[in-house]
C-alpha cells in the first residue's frame, strides 16, 4: 500500500499564487468601477449645475416660496 | 418541534461556547455525535481529532484487546513484514478519524440556518406584539397631508439640487422629471 507523500510546505505560496494577482485584480477593479460609474457621474453632474446656475434667480424662486424668516415674498 | 430546535441549538451552542473558552484547540472533547454519559477526568492527557493538532497526546485505544497488544508487539519489529490489514489496524489504534474523515462536512448548516431563520420569523410575533402594546403612537408628521406639504417644503428649499431630489422635480412643469 502506498500513499502518494501528502504535501508536506509550501502551502502557503501555493495559496498566494492564485490570490495574491486576484486580490489586486479584485482590488483595482473595485476602484475602477467606483470611478467610472459613481465618482466621474458625480462630478459630471456637479459641472452641470453650476455651469449655467444662476444663484439669484434660484434665491428668488425660494423667496417667493416662502421659506425664508429673513425676506418675505417680494410684494407686487 | 420547538422544544427539539431548541434543545439542538443549545447543545450546539453549548460545544461552541466550550471551544471558545478552551485555551488550545488540542482541549476539545472527541465527539461521537451523543452526549457523554460520565464525566471524563479532564486533569489527563485527551485524545482529540483536530486539523491543526496531527499527533494526539494519547493513542485513541487506550485499553488493548490481547490481539491488539501481540500487534503492537508485532509493530517493534520491521514494518514491511505487517500487511496492508495490520497497518490499518495500527492506525485505527491510534487514530479515530483519518484527515479526510475529520473535514468532512455534516449537515450541521441546515440545522443552524432553519433555527436562525425560524428565530427571525418568531421575532415577528414579538414585534407584533409590541406594536400592540408597547409602542406609543406615530408622530403627527405621518398624519394627513404634513408629508405631502413637507415634500413640497423640501423641493421649495431646493435641497440636493444636484444629484438629490429637487434634481428630480421639474420646476417649471410644477411634476416629477
Amino acid at each position: 500500500m502506498s500513499l502518494a507523500k501528502p504535501m508536506m510546505r509550501g502551502m502557503l505560496a501555493k495559496r498566494l499564487r492564485l490570490h495574491l494577482p486576484l486580490a489586486f485584480v479584485v482590488s483595482f477593479s473595485s476602484a475602477l468601477a467606483f470611478n467610472l460609474l459613481i465618482a466621474q457621474p458625480r462630478k459630471r453632474a456637479y459641472a452641470e449645475f453650476y455651469k449655467n446656475y444662476d444663484s439669484v434667480k434660484d434665491f428668488n424662486a425660494m423667496r417667493e416660496a416662502g421659506i425664508f424668516e429673513s425676506v418675505r415674498p417680494i410684494e407686487k | 418541534m420547538f422544544h427539539l430546535a431548541a434543545g439542538r441549538v443549545g447543545s450546539l451552542a453549548a460545544k461552541r461556547a466550550t471551544a471558545a473558552l478552551s485555551t488550545s484547540s488540542a482541549r476539545m472533547m472527541a465527539s461521537h455525535g451523543h452526549e457523554v454519559s460520565t464525566a471524563v477526568d479532564m486533569s489527563k492527557p485527551q485524545y482529540t481529532d483536530s486539523a491543526d493538532y496531527p499527533l494526539p497526546d494519547v493513542p485513541y485505544k487506550q485499553v488493548l484487546t490481547d490481539a491488539d497488544k501481540s500487534l503492537k508487539q508485532k509493530e517493534k519489529g520491521p514494518w514491511n513484514q505487517l500487511s496492508k490489514e495490520e497497518k490499518l489496524a495500527l492506525y485505527r489504534l491510534k487514530f479515530l478519524k483519518t484527515y479526510p474523515e475529520m473535514r468532512h462536512s455534516t449537515p450541521e448548516w441546515k440545522t443552524a440556518l432553519g433555527a436562525a431563520l425560524f428565530l427571525m420569523g418568531f421575532t415577528g410575533f414579538i414585534v407584533w406584539w409590541q406594536k400592540v402594546y408597547v409602542f406609543p403612537k406615530r408622530p403627527r408628521t405621518f398624519e394627513g397631508d404634513w408629508p405631502e406639504k413637507q415634500l413640497k417644503r423640501m423641493l421649495d428649499m431646493r435641497i440636493n439640487p444636484v444629484q438629490g431630489i429637487s434634481s428630480k422635480w421639474d420646476y417649471e412643469k410644477g411634476q416629477w422629471k
